[in-house]
């Protein structure tokens, strides 16, 4: 294979050399060929002419070689020829291929080569022209060369075993000779390409009006055909040269080289050359069918197509590998036996009708026509006859083959083939396609239809499609009575109602058959009587009582079956009487008037019968009764006894304890011998000369008894009586012995006077009759749907009607009324209105019954002549007529049924109503039990009575018969037994089967009660995470504390003593707290929309100017302007951001150490420290200030004298419970902020002089100075708290004195230290919006509503500032806030330990202070603002800052000062309430919650703004431009500066005040002060102790002596420090002593507070072990529980 | 705690795609709410996407394929956590505005689920404000966008709908069968939130038609 692919790339080599030679050549040729256009032209025009035609295809040539259109189907005889000859040729070998494929691959190579000189050679317009040229070689030139070449390709391909190599170049060899011959027809194909040309102008011209794509793509096609075909001849040309194969290296070049083909070009390339194929196919198609004779020409022909084969598969194989194949020479065995072989193997079906004969198969040859026999066949699908006749043939033949074998049959019995019914359709379908809504499409809106009857329609509307009709049969209508009746007529009416009555009677015979029924029963006693007679011994008991039962029972039977048998013999002696009367009366009629109206007459006929036999009977029957009555009586007469001797019995027992009595009574008397006038005194005791007055009262009771009455005996039966009743009765009910039967008959054949015979008046009243008719109107819900013909009414008072009226029904039937009308001459009268049942749905018009209805009618109408009327009275004395005022009445014979179609269908409409479902299933209980039968049809709508009915007829409840009425009537009530319809109902019947399990349940179940808790927003779990999902993970201590809570919440303890009693108030606190906090959490989830939304408020005209203003004025960068800090939300906080800052700054008026002690406490060691200390002086003092929250505490560095500057910020962590950062949370924080200033001190301690230079030896103590306090819900509600705060300093601090110089300037100041500090939380926390919600109010509205529109409107210009109109109370309820200001008297106590106006005032004050005051933001955190009357505060002896005020303000209204509530803003407090008072010229300004006053001038005031200020009377807010009172001006008249809010246009409407007449007082106890006092001394003891646990805690009891005797003289001066002689006389004790210690003065709250107070101060962080304390408790007992309470600590360290 | 008492729930995802037609240039912002028995494990409970521009094709999508992952741990179902997403736009004027708040909750199955969040804005209270807040570019906003995740206050607001978010959540739960909670829906094609994608209903009958193609 290699040498070979060299070989192949030396001759490749070869190629290129001479390509450009080929190149010239080529054009050369074409330079030739255009010089020969316009010689040849003519002459081709004429050869051509033809073959134009043809390329059209319209006009075919048969023989001539050219195209032929594939219309032909004939042609299919074609193919399978040649695909035999196709599968005959040898495959070439893969090898083969491979080779093929080199080879094919170089030419088109070449081609590409040559083609793009080609292209580069000619000019544009020429190339369409040179390439038809080409493509005409190719049609044209084939045929010619390749019939001769056919031959020698056939020798050499034959021999398979040709190596490899030969082959190969033998190919080679063939093409090139092939291709010289071409060139040599070159000249030809030139002509031909010119040929072409003109063709296709000439297409041009005939269609250029319009060139439609298929020209255009024909063209393209024709272009690329061209194309190829030039390809090949290129190749052709090349070969020409002799110089076709590639070296091998060119060969290997060519493969590994990737090749710029033209794609575009090549996959035409193939449909030109099928097209070409087809086209020699074609060719041949024709020869074929001319016939089979001329096999051989047909077989030469074929050498064609034989020849092109290999370019066929080589295209359809691959593109690029076969295109130059076709040169191979066409195998094909020409030889005579392959001739044969085929013909012994291909057949040519005929066309022409196969004869029937043929096709039938099997015995019989005649074909049988199953259609013709009647049968179905269906329709067969359609075929042309040809193509049917040709694969009949084929099955024959295939048939004769087979039969052989053994084959199937085609064809069926009729000789035809076999088919099904034709599958097709004969309209096309399609598979639906969801129907997309179209952009374009509109949609058009249509008014809604309005249905007016809805629900009334059976489909829903009107024109539906369902069909339901009723119809209504009327028959006829029967008078019983008309106006128009003659007297005759009415006694023939009433003789025709007795006489069926008697007929009916007689047909049931009920007399006779009752006694039967009478005998048989008196048989069935007789017979149970005698057996139990017989076997009386044998009975036990419960027979016995069962046998007296059945007696019993049968006794009754006979009774009440006489009875009745009575009844019915009365009855039908009774109507025999009476039709025999109204017969005769008739007859009487009759004869008097003279003529006959009526046809009745009346037969009697009489039956003899036997007396003797009679009397017989007769006397039994009375015998057997009178047996019967007699027994009867007997047994009354026995019961009767009983009764009667039971009686007297008791009468008796009774007449003789009487008697007793009356003789003790008279006995007693007797003894006595006193006044018998007493009388009835009498007792058994009375023997004893002692009767007890009950015996007496009993005995008086016996005798005052009522009388029993003495009963009667009863009558013993008296025979005869029965007899006689019996005798008398039986004659008047039974036909008497001997009398003979009677049996009437009633006939209508009397004959009737002929009118002309009447009298005029029976003339007058026929001739009405006559003129009289009747008609019946029909109407459908209340519509007149139909009416009858209006018919005569007959002599006989009858009516034929015979008409059905079909009514087609859309609507649901709800009543069919029928009305009668009269016609009498013209007027029209209407006799009754009739209401037919709507029948059942089972009821059809075929199956229904006529039924009669009675007709009455209270139209009164009198006759003249000898109609009777109607409606009126007549005279008629008959017996048995009482009444003679007829009315018109009569039966109408009618029916109404559903209608049944053809179809035998219920034309009724589907109906689902459940009353009609009960009477159906009452229907459907014949048998058994009819309840309509029974009740009535109104009684079956009354469920009451249908209940009733149901548990007297024992129905089976069971039964599915009456599942349907058990339904509807027992489902009602739970009992079944209980049918009355249940009176109550459910509001939440379903609510138990909806419930999730019991309450009980989910109490008892931790996580339940856990999560439910949870959901109620308790404290304790409001914020509780990860609710286990198991009960039993949930921790056991999770309600430890909860319950403790509830317990003690329970539990009311009594208020005995003091601390008792504060806990009940706390506890009572807590609960109104939780009230409060329960109310607001509802109200917190109501949300308003500036709760959710936020939004821009309406720009009004101010907010626009002054935004426009702000655009104008002019920039300021130098000042600044404070930004608002940014809040934080709760959820983007971490506990570890959140701290508080306290920034403090400085302090000032720092009490400094005395210089007295100075020298004491650093007496050891002074030399030293004096020598360092010198320089700057002797430290007056060293404060610092210690900051503690959370218990957490931080300091700063120490400052140095009275007056340091720390400039400190510290920073404290701050932790929300339960880490929850939200505003609902935060304000329930009740911790606070504590700020102590200390002074450090500095204790030498060193005890050996000798190392001072090298050791130090130092202890540092902290003294206690003063504190501040801050709750943290001030620092929360305010963000910052900022100022300078006035210290908490005790009175008295022993060791600490002013600084002399600025005492003395400031003396006003007194000892006052102050701290200036900023603190704010870091973040900003997101606070609690204030809540808005309206509370209930007993306010009038007007005056709310005003108060609103007066905060608003100063709100809106100063926002900052507090304005306070209506505050809450206790119960929640909106208070106007005057009414909270009014006179009263404070305690007597108070006032007398004053001894000026200013003191008694100051008592006053401290006497209010002294109220532990519990700020509201801790009570109701954040919520509102609640205020108390003062009795209530003075009871709860608690309360916030505004209570304190009130409360102050009210005192000092009593004491006639000129009085005002401040509202506004205070430090620490934030948000508060003062007092204002004038005093002379000035304003003083009272905080209520410590007792201090300042003036309006003070610049250390703590009120830092005025909001507005309250009195009595009137509420002025502050509209001045300054808030700060040292800037105010107070005078309130001044409109300008303060705004009334009762004023001329809304005037105070007199508001009562919600305050108490009086405060009342209790005292104080004394003792229990005492003791309270003595408590809390042990307990502060054993308190230090316990703080210093680590030293030995000694108490110098001297000190604390001298302590107690000074405490009360501190609450004498009103805790405004001590004079001088209190320091003094401690001084003088304890002058070897080194004393710091202070007293503290507390309002009492609780005992926990004080040692709170008490561990703050530090005093016990005393660390030397030679420390000694004292403590004194001294409490001053106010009124009302008021206690002040003083603590005096102090260490002392004994000097040395 | 038990551990065996706790199940998880884990949510990946996407916000995807979101449709505002006549807005441009919109990000999302997406927290998920959940209730006092759950817990996050892992993930973030809040981010932030990047702004868009609408598709310039005629569908107008804004995509932001934006990825969720995150983990729960809770005790008990009850208050299952829910997808908060708020979109913000630039107006007219270029001032930031709210486009659209929506919510849904994580799909209580397993399983990939998309689903379409129909979004919705506060309406101004009275047509001057709407004015004001158009001219000013201060619409009116939820204070908490957490409000849409619970039924608590809703009453009082009106809003305007407009546009719609597409979240794609992958759900993954362990241990919930063990506590008791059954969530696998009797058939396995569980259907989607409030509304199919257009998009796929686009896709659906561009299938349709292919279908029917190929029936021809």
């Amino acid at each position: 294979m290699k040498s070979k692919h060299r070989h192949k790339q030396k001759e490749l080599s070869k190629v290129k050399s001479p390509k450009d030679d080929l190149a010239k050549e080529l054009r050369t040729v074409k330079k030739r060929s255009k010089a020969k256009i316009d010689e040849t032209l003519r002459q081709e025009e004429e050869e051509l002419a033809a073959l134009s035609y043809r390329e059209d295809g319209t006009l075919p040539m048969p023989g001539e070689e050219g195209e032929e259109t594939a219309r032909t189907e004939e042609g299919e005889e074609a193919p399978p020829t040649e695909t035999t000859v196709t599968f005959a040729e040898p495959e070439p070998t893969e090898e083969e291929q491979e080779l093929e494929d080199k080879v094919k691959k170089l030419k088109k190579k070449k081609e590409k080569v040559e083609e793009e000189e080609v292209s580069a050679f000619e000019a544009p317009p020429e190339t369409p022209r040179a390439e038809p040229e080409q493509k005409e070689e190719e049609e044209a030139v084939p045929p010619a060369p390749t019939t001769p070449t056919s031959a020698p390709e056939e020798e050499a391909k034959t021999p398979r075993s040709m190596s490899m190599k030969a082959r190969m170049k033998d190919r080679l060899r063939k093409a090139k000779e092939e291709a010289e011959a071409k060139v040599e027809q070159e000249a030809q194909e030139e002509r031909r390409e010119r040929r072409l040309q003109r063709d296709k102008q000439q297409k041009l011209t005939r269609f250029d009006t319009d060139i439609d794509e298929a020209e255009l793509e024909r063209m393209a096609d024709e272009r690329q055909k061209q194309l190829k075909v030039r390809w090949k001849k290129m190749g052709r040309q090349a070969e020409d040269r002799g110089v076709f194969m590639p070296t091998p290296e060119e060969a290997y070049d060519f493969f590994t080289r990737e090749f710029e083909h033209e794609p575009d070009e090549e996959p035409p390339k193939e449909e030109v050359k099928e097209e070409e194929e087809k086209k020699e196919e074609e060719e041949e198609k024709p020869e074929g069918e001319e016939g089979e004779e001329d096999e051989e020409k047909k077989k030469d022909k074929k050498d064609k197509p034989e020849d092109e084969e290999p370019l066929i598969d080589a295209d359809d194989v691959d593109e690029e590998g076969y295109g130059m194949y076709a040169w191979r020479r066409p195998e094909y065995d020409d030889s005579k036996e392959t001739l044969d072989k085929q013909m012994a193997v291909l057949y040519y079906p005929e066309i022409s009708t196969v004869p029937p004969e043929e096709k039938v198969f099997g015995e019989e040859k005649e074909p049988r026509f199953l259609e013709d026999e009647g049968l179905y066949v269906g329709i067969r699908p359609k075929m042309s006859g040809w193509n049917l006749n040709k694969m009949e043939h084929r099955l024959l033949k295939e048939r004769e083959s087979k039969l052989r074998k053994g084959g199937g049959n085609w064809f069926g019995e009729d000789g035809r083939m076999l088919a099904l019914p034709d599958p097709l359709r004969p309209s096309p379908s399609r598979p639906p396609i969801p129907e997309e809504q179209e952009e374009g499409l509109e949609v058009q809106f249509q008014k809604a239809i309005v249905r007016e009857f809805d629900s009334r329609y059976i489909d829903g509307t009107p024109n539906a499609s369902g069909f339901y009709q009723l119809d209504i049969d009327i028959n006829s209508l029967v008078f019983s009575h008309h106006h128009l009746f003659s007297r005759e007529h009415v006694l023939a009416n009433k003789l025709n109602e007795l006489y069926d009555e008697y007929v009916l009677r007689r047909s049931l015979n009920m007399a006779d058959y009752l006694t039967e029924k009478l005998k048989t029963a008196k048989k069935s006693a007789l017979h149970l009587r005698e057996h139990m007679a017989a076997h009386k011994s044998e009975h036990d008991y419960a027979d016995r009582a069962n046998f007296e039962r059945r007696l019993l029972d049968y006794k009754y039977q006979i009774k009440t079956g006489r009875e009745m048998r009575d009844r019915e013999q009365r009855r039908d002696r009774e109507l025999l009487k009476q039709i025999i009367n109204i017969w005769k009366e008739l007859k009487a009629e009759r004869t008097k008037q003279n003529h006959i109206n009526c046809p009745e007459k009346l037969t009697i006929t009489r039956e003899e019968v036997d007396k003797e036999k009679d009397q017989m009977i007769w006397k039994m029957e009375i015998e057997d009764e009178l047996e019967e009555i007699r027994e009867e009586r007997q047994e009354e007469y026995e019961r009767k006894m009983a009764e009667y001797n039971e009686e007297l019995k008791a009468y008796q027992a009774q007449q003789e304890a009487k008697k007793e009595a009356e003789t003790r009574k008279k006995k007693r008397e007797n003894t006595k011998g006193s006044k018998a006038s007493l009388g009835s005194r009498a007792s058994k005791q009375s023997k004893d000369n002692d009767p007890s007055p009950e015996e007496i009262a009993k005995d008086e009771e016996i005798i005052n008894e009522p009388d029993y009455p003495q009963p009667d005996k009863p009558e013993p039966p008296d025979d005869t009586v029965s007899r006689d009743q019996i005798v008398a009765k039986a004659k008047e009910i039974r036909r008497r012995p001997g009398e003979p039967k009677l049996y009437l008959e009633l006939t209508n054949t009397q004959t009737i006077t002929p009118t002309q015979d009447c009298p005029r008046g029976e003339q007058s009243r026929r001739d009405d009759v006559s003129k009289c008719k009747v008609f019946v109107k029909i109407l459908f819900n209340n519509k007149e749907v139909s009416r009858s013909d209006s018919r005569p009414l007959s002599q006989e008072f009858k009516v034929n009607f015979g008409q059905i009226f079909n009514l087609k029904i859309v609507q649901w039937p709800e009543n069919i009324i029928l009305q009668l009308y009269e016609q009498r001459g013209f007027s029209t009268e209407m006799l009754a209105e009739l209401n037919a049942k709507i029948p059942d749905a089972s009821v059809s018009s075929k199956s229904v019954h006529l039924e009669d209805m009675s007709v009455e009618c209270n139209l009164k109408v009198s006759h003249s002549h000898n109609g009777v009327g109607s409606g009126v009275s007549f005279p008629f004395t008959i017996k048995g007529l009482e009444d003679t005022t007829l009315i018109t009445r009569g039966k109408l014979n009618c029916s109404v049924g559903w209608a049944v179609d053809e179809n035998g269908e219920l034309l009724v409409p589907p109906s689902t109503q459940i009353t009609e479902g009960v009477v159906s299933a009452m229907r459907r209980m014949e048998g058994m039990a009819d309840p309509i039968a029974d009740l009535g049809l109104d009684g079956v709508n009354d469920p009451e009575k249908v209940a009733k009915w149901l548990d007297e007829k024992r129905i089976d409840p069971n039964d599915p018969k009456y599942a349907d009425l058990f339904y509807n009537y027992k489902s009602k009530g739970s009992d079944p037994s209980s049918k009355a319809p249940v009176e109550y109902y459910r509001l939440e019947q379903l609510q138990q089967e909806f419930d999730f399990c019991e309450d009980e349940f989910i109490e008892e179940n931790r996580r339940f009660k856990l999560i439910k808790l949870r959901d109620d927003e308790v404290q304790e779990f409001k914020n509780y995470k990860m609710v286990p999902l198991q009960e039993r993970d949930i921790p056991r201590d999770t309600f430890m504390e909860y319950d403790k809570k509830k317990r003690e919440e329970e539990k009311i303890t009594d208020a005995k003593d003091i601390e008792a009693h504060r806990q009940v108030v706390s506890k009572f606190m807590q609960r109104v707290r939780e009230q409060v906090i329960r109310r607001f959490r509802r109200l917190a989830h109501q949300k308003c929309l500036e709760d959710v939304v936020s939004e821009d408020a309406v720009p009004n005209i101010a907010m626009i100017g002054t935004s426009l203003l702000k655009l104008t004025e002019r920039r300021r960068p130098l000042r600044v302007e404070r930004k608002e800090r940014k809040k934080v939300s709760a959820q983007n906080l971490r506990p570890e951001d959140v701290s508080i800052l306290v920034s403090i700054n400085r302090a000032i008026f720092v009490p400094v150490r005395a210089s007295s002690q100075s020298g004491a406490t650093t007496s050891r060691g002074d030399e030293t420290s004096r020598q360092v200390k010198n320089i700057v002086g002797d430290p007056l003092v060293q404060p610092f200030v210690e900051v503690m929250f959370q218990h957490v505490s931080m300091r700063t560095s120490v400052g140095t004298g009275p007056n340091p500057s720390f400039n400190e910020e510290l920073k404290l962590p701050f932790n929300a419970p339960n880490e929850d950062y939200s505003p609902a949370n935060l304000q329930q924080i009740n911790e606070n902020i504590y700020l102590n200033l200390f002074d450090e001190v500095v204790v030498d301690i060193s005890e050996d002089d000798r190392q001072r230079d090298t050791t130090v030896h130092k202890r540092i103590e902290k003294k206690w100075l003063g504190s501040l306090t801050i709750p943290f819900s001030t620092v929360y509600f305010n963000g910052k708290i900022e100022g300078t705060f006035k210290l908490n300093k005790p009175p008295v601090l022993l060791g600490y004195s002013r600084d002399d110089e600025e005492e003395e300037s400031l003396a006003k100041r007194k000892s006052d230290t102050y701290i200036s500090l900023f603190v704010t939380i870091e973040p900003a926390l997101q606070t609690a919006e204030p809540m808005k919600e309206r509370f209930t109010t007993n306010e009038s509205e007007v005056l709310l509503e005003y108060a609103e529109k007066w905060q608003a409107e100063l709100a809106g210009k100063f926002p900052k500032r507090e304005f306070k109109t209506s505050v809450i109370d206790v119960n929640g309820k909106t208070v106007f806030v005057t009414r909270y200001l009014k006179k009263l008297e404070p305690p007597d106590l108070v006032i007398e330990m004053g001894n000026s106006d200013q003191n008694r005032a100051e008592f006053v004050a401290r006497f209010v202070s002294l109220i532990p005051s519990v700020s509201d933001n801790v009570v109701f955190p954040g919520l509102c603002d609640i205020w108390s009357t003062c009795d209530q505060f003075m009871k709860w002896m608690t309360g916030d800052e505004e209570e304190h005020a009130v409360l102050l303000a009210n005192f000092f209204l009593h004491m006639n000062k000129e009085t005002w509530l401040v509202i506004g803003t205070a430090i620490p407090e934030g948000p508060t309430a003062y007092v204002m008072t004038k005093e002379g010229d000035e304003f003083w300004f009272w905080n209520a919650g410590t007792g201090e006053h300042f003036s309006k001038r003070d610049a250390y005031c703590p009120l830092q703004t005025v909001g507005c200020v309250i009195n009595q009377d009137n509420i002025w807010g502050n509209i001045q431009q300054y808030q700060k009172p040292s800037q105010m001006t107070f005078d309130l008249n001044n409109k300008s500066a303060w705004k009334p809010f009762f004023q001329s246009g809304f005037s105070n409407p007199g508001l009562s005040s919600c305050q108490p007449e009086k405060l009342y007082y209790k005292d104080t106890n004394e003792r229990a002060v005492r003791d309270l006092q003595e408590k809390i001394e042990q307990l502060l003891k054993n308190k230090i102790m316990e703080w210093r646990s680590r030293q030995i805690t000694r108490w110098n009891r001297h000190c604390t002596q001298i302590m107690r005797r000074l405490l009360p003289n501190l609450e004498q001066n009103v805790g405004k420090g001590a004079d001088q002689s209190h320091i003094d006389e401690l001084e003088q004790s304890f002058k070897s002593y080194k004393v710091s210690g202070f007293p503290i003065n507390l309002a009492y709250s609780e005992i926990s507070s004080i040692t709170e107070a008490v561990y703050s101060t530090g005093v016990h962080s005393q660390e030397s072990s030679d420390v000694e304390f004292a403590i004194a408790v001294y409490i001053h007992p106010y009124p009302n529980d008021v206690l002040s309470v003083w603590v005096y600590v102090a260490s002392l360290i004994r000097l040395r | 705690m038990a551990s065996s008492s706790v199940f998880l729930l884990m949510v990946g995802g996407q916000i995807e795609t979101g449709e505002f037609p006549e807005f441009d240039d919109i990000y999302c912002k997406y927290c998920f709410t959940y209730g006092q028995d759950w817990l996050i494990t892992s993930g973030l409970e809040e981010g932030l996407t990047q702004v868009t521009k609408k598709s310039k094709d005629e569908r107008q999508i804004f995509t932001w394929n934006f990825p969720l992952d995150i983990t729960f741990k809770s005790t008990n179902p009850f208050g299952w956590p829910q997808c908060i997403v708020q979109a913000y736009g630039l107006d007219a004027f270029g001032t930031e505005v709210v486009r659209g708040y929506g919510v849904c909750h994580v799909p209580i199955t397993p399983g990939r689920h998309k689903i379409q969040i129909p979004m919705f804005v506060p309406e101004s209270s009275s047509q001057l404000q709407k004015f004001t807040a158009w001219i000013l570019g201060r619409r009116p906003e939820f204070i908490d966008p957490r409000v849409v995740a619970s039924g608590e206050g809703r009453e009082v607001t009106r809003v305007r709908s407009q546009g719609f978010v597409t979240i794609s959540f992958n759900v993954v739960m362990k241990d919930m069968k063990k506590l008791g909670y059954d969530v696998i829906p009797f058939r396995s094609d569980f259907i989607h939130g409030p509304r199919e994608c257009r998009n796929e209903r686009h896709i659906n009958r561009n299938m349709m038609k292919n279908r029917s193609f190929m029936m021809f």
